[in-house]
C-alpha cells in the first residue's frame, strides 16, 4: 500500500495523472475559496476569495530568489572548504 | 505512597546502572526509564515541591501547573521515542547522555527557582555537547567544542542576570518580568534568546545540529530550544521585543533553508523558524498567543524529531547527508519516506495534522492582536516551510536524480521510533481538543472551520505550484552559507592569527632585546659586581682582619706579667693625661 502510494510519486510513467491530478487538485481548492462561508474578516485580503493561492504562490517565488540572490549575489553562499 | 516523583531526577539518577547493563536488559532498562516518567507526569498534581533554603533565598525544586505539566508530558514522551530510535546503538555513553540530557530539560522544566534552572540548564549543555562529540569526527569535534563555548558565554550572561536580578528584586523565584527590561533582565533574556537560537544567537544550533550523531540529533531537535521557550513563557509573556524578533525568526530560517545543502541543516534552519513561531506567540503574551507558542511547541517536538529520524535514517543507511549526493532513494525506502512525509505534513500545517491546530492558533492570535504584518510574515514563513521540508528535501532525498545507491529500510526499531511520532502527529491534527485540554489557559478556537481549511490548503498547494514551476532553481548546490557563527569562527581565527604573528613578533623582539643588550649588560654588571667583591670588599675586610690580628699580636707582647712593667706603664700612663691635660685643656 505504501509502495504503491509512494511508486505514484516516484515513477515517471506516472508523470502525466500526477500532473493532471495535482491542477484538478489546484482548481478545486481556489472554487472552495470562493464556496466558504467567511464569519468575520479582521482584514482585506480576507475577504478575498483565492487570496491564500496567490499569496502562497508569492511567497513561494519571493523565497526562492530573495533567498538565491542573498546567497549568490550578497555572498552568504560560498565554497564548501570555506572555513578551512 | 509519594506525592510526587521527578522525572528529571529518575532520568538523571537512572542514567548510573546504564554501563553495568548489557544487552536486552539494557535495550528494556533505557526504555522503562522514560515509560516511568511519563507515569509520573500523568500521576502528579499541581503544587510547589521540594522547597528549600539556600543562602538565604527560597528554593523551589519542583513547581508544578499546567504548563509545566505540558512540557513534561512532551518531554518524557519524546524521551520514549528517542530511545526507541537509539535502541540499537551498543554503547552506553550516548544513552547516558541523552538521559542526563532529557532529565536536565525535566528539571529546568520544573525549576520553581532561577538557581534550580541554571544548575539544570548546565546539565543540559553539557549532555548535549556530548552528542555531538560522540559522532567522533574533526568536523563534530570543531563544531561540538564551538557550541560548548557559546552555550557557556550564554549561561554566564544568564547567572550574571540572575545573581543581578537576585539582588534587585530580593527574590529568585521565577514569575513574569515586571516593570520593563533592566539590565539584569537583558541578562536573563539575552540567556533565554540564546538558547531559543533567535537571530543573531542562532548558529550554533545549525552548525552543532548536523555534526551530532543520528539519534542524538533527534534528542538534540527536541529539547534545548523547547525549553527555552518554556523559560521564556515563564518570564517574558507580552514582551513587545519577542514580538518582532520572533518574526524575523521565522523567516529568516526559510530563506537561510533555500540555500542549504545539508539534509540535516535544512531541518535545522526550519527549527529556527518555527521556534519563531512560538517567540512571537509569547511576545503577543495574549492568552490565545501563549496558548498557540506552547501548544506549537508541544507539536513541534514531535513532528521536528521525526523528520530528523527520517534524514537521520537515510544518513545511517547510506552514509550521506548531502542533498547533492541523494535521490532515487524512494524505491528502497519507501517507509521511511512515508514516515517522514507525516511529519513534513506536520511541520507545514495541513489539516489533519498536528501544525494545522497549533501553528494556526498562533497566526490567529496575531490577527486577533491587529498584527497585519505579523501575520502575513508568519504565513509566507508557513509557505517556505512546506517548500523545504515537504517539497525540497524529501524531492531531493528520495526522488530526483537516482544516484544509484544502495539502500534498504533502517533497523525496525528506527522505524518504529519513527511511526510512534507519526501516529502522534496525526492524533493531535485530528483530535486537537486532547492537546486543547493540556493548556495553560482555557482554548477559544477552532482551527477545522471551512476558511481555515481552504486558506491553508490554498497557500501550501499554491507553494508546490511554485515549487514544480522553479524546480531548477531550488537545484542543491555544493557550498555552505555564512551565517553569524562566521563572527565568532573568523573572530577566533583573526584571534589565533593576532596572536601567532604580531603578538608573536613582538615576543620575539623583546627576547632579542634581552638577548643581545639587556643580558650582555646585565652579565658585565655580575661581572664588575664580582671583581668590586673580590678586589675591593673583600681586600678591606681581609686587610682590617689582618691588622687586628697584628695589633693583637702586638699587645700580647706587652702583657709580660711582671708587676713593676705594669707599675712603669701605670705611672708613664698618668704623667702622659697630665702632660694632654695640661697641654690640650689650657
Amino acid at each position: 500500500m505504501i509502495k504503491l502510494v509512494v511508486d505514484f510519486f516516484g515513477d515517471e510513467r506516472h508523470a502525466k495523472t500526477r500532473r493532471r491530478l495535482f491542477y484538478l487538485v489546484l482548481v478545486l481548492i481556489v472554487i472552495a475559496d470562493f464556496l466558504v462561508f467567511r464569519a468575520r474578516a479582521e482584514y482585506l485580503w480576507e475577504r478575498l476569495p483565492g487570496w491564500s493561492a496567490f499569496y502562497g504562490f508569492g511567497s513561494c517565488v519571493l523565497l526562492i530568489f530573495v533567498s538565491k540572490f542573498l546567497g549568490h549575489q550578497c555572498g552568504l553562499m560560498r565554497r564548501e572548504d570555506y572555513y578551512d | 505512597m509519594t506525592d510526587f516523583v521527578h522525572p528529571g531526577l529518575l532520568f538523571i539518577l537512572g542514567a548510573l546502572p546504564i554501563p553495568f547493563l548489557k544487552g536486552s536488559v539494557r535495550k528494556a532498562y533505557v526504555l522503562l526509564i522514560p515509560t516511568l516518567a511519563i507515569l509520573a507526569v500523568l500521576t502528579m498534581h499541581p503544587g510547589s515541591y521540594g522547597v528549600a533554603r539556600f543562602i538565604g533565598q527560597e528554593i523551589i525544586v519542583a513547581e508544578v501547573d499546567k504548563l509545566s505539566i505540558l512540557f513534561a508530558t512532551v518531554f518524557s514522551i519524546m524521551a520514549l521515542i528517542g530511545m526507541v530510535y537509539a535502541l540499537h546503538l551498543t554503547h552506553a555513553g550516548q544513552h547516558i547522555a541523552a538521559f542526563v540530557y532529557v532529565g536536565s530539560a525535566l528539571g529546568v522544566v520544573f525549576a520553581g527557582d532561577y538557581l534550580t534552572l541554571f544548575l539544570f540548564w548546565e546539565g543540559m549543555t553539557f549532555a548535549s555537547a556530548y552528542l555531538v562529540f560522540a559522532q567522533r569526527s574533526g568536523q563534530a569535534f570543531r563544531a561540538g567544542f564551538r557550541y560548548l563555548m557559546v552555550h557557556i558565554t550564554g549561561s554566564v550572561a544568564l547567572l550574571g542576570g540572575i545573581v543581578l536580578h537576585g539582588f534587585g528584586t530580593g527574590s529568585l523565584l521565577i514569575a513574569p518580568i515586571e516593570g520593563g527590561l533592566g539590565f539584569a533582565t537583558c541578562l536573563i533574556l539575552a540567556g533565554f534568546l540564546l538558547n531559543a537560537a533567535v537571530p543573531p544567537l542562532n548558529a550554533w544550533l545549525t552548525d552543532a545540529y548536523p555534526e551530532a550523531t543520528v539519534t542524538g540529533a533527534v534528542f538534540m531537535s527536541a529539547f534545548t530550544t523547547k525549553t527555552a521557550v518554556y523559560v521564556l513563557a515563564r518570564a517574558f509573556p507580552g514582551t513587545d521585543l519577542l514580538v518582532w524578533l520572533g518574526t524575523v525568526m521565522a523567516l529568516y530560517g526559510v530563506i537561510y533553508a533555500v540555500l542549504e545543502n545539508d539534509c540535516r541543516r535544512l531541518l535545522a534552519y526550519h527549527i529556527v523558524s518555527q521556534v519563531g513561531y512560538m517567540v512571537a506567540g509569547i511576545g503577543i503574551g495574549t492568552e490565545m498567543a501563549v496558548n498557540g507558542a506552547v501548544s506549537h511547541a508541544f507539536a513541534h517536538i514531535l513532528y521536528k524529531a521525526l523528520l530528523f529520524m527520517g534524514a537521520g535514517a537515510v544518513i545511517h543507511v547510506t552514509g550521506r547527508r548531502k542533498l547533492t549526493e541523494l535521490g532515487g532513494l524512494y524505491r528502497t525506502m519507501p517507509v521511511t519516506l512515508a514516515l517522514y512525509m507525516i511529519g513534513a505534513f506536520a511541520i507545514s500545517a495541513f489539516p489533519f495534522f498536528s501544525g494545522f491546530v497549533t501553528k494556526s492558533m498562533v497566526v490567529a492570535a496575531a490577527a486577533q492582536d491587529h498584527r497585519a504584518l505579523v501575520v502575513l510574515a508568519l504565513t509566507m514563513a508557513s509557505s517556505g516551510t512546506f517548500l523545504h521540508t515537504g517539497l525540497k528535501l524529501p524531492y531531493y532525498m528520495f526522488f530526483g536524480t537516482d544516484q544509484g545507491l544502495e539502500a534498504r529500510e533502517p533497523p525496525r526499531n528506527m522505524l518504529v521510533a519513527m511511526g510512534m511520532a507519526a501516529v502522534l502527529c496525526i492524533a493531535i491534527g485530528v483530535f486537537p481538543h486532547t492537546l486543547y485540554a493540556l493548556l495553560p489557559h482555557p482554548v477559544d478556537f477552532e482551527p477545522y472551520t471551512g476558511v481555515h481549511v481552504t486558506e491553508s490548503l490554498g497557500v501550501l498547494m499554491f507553494t508546490a505550484l511554485g515549487f514544480v514551476i522553479f524546480l531548477r532553481a531550488l537545484d542543491p548546490e555544493n557550498t555552505i552559507s555564512i551565517d553569524t557563527d562566521w563572527f565568532y569562527r573568523m573572530g577566533a581565527r583573526q584571534f589565533m592569527w593576532l596572536a601567532e604573528k604580531p603578538l608573536a613578533r613582538y615576543e620575539k623582539a623583546v627576547s632579542d632585546v634581552s638577548e643581545t643588550a639587556a643580558l650582555p649588560f646585565l652579565h658585565g654588571m655580575a661581572r664588575a659586581g664580582l671583581r668590586i667583591d673580590l678586589h675591593g670588599v673583600d681586600a678591606f675586610v681581609n686587610g682590617v682582619a689582618r691588622s687586628i690580628l697584628r695589633g693583637g699580636l702586638a699587645l700580647r707582647r706587652l702583657q709580660s706579667g711582671v708587676v713593676t712593667h705594669y707599675a712603669l706603664a701605670m705611672v708613664a700612663g698618668v704623667i702622659a693625661a697630665i702632660a694632654i691635660f695640661a697641654v690640650a685643656w689650657r
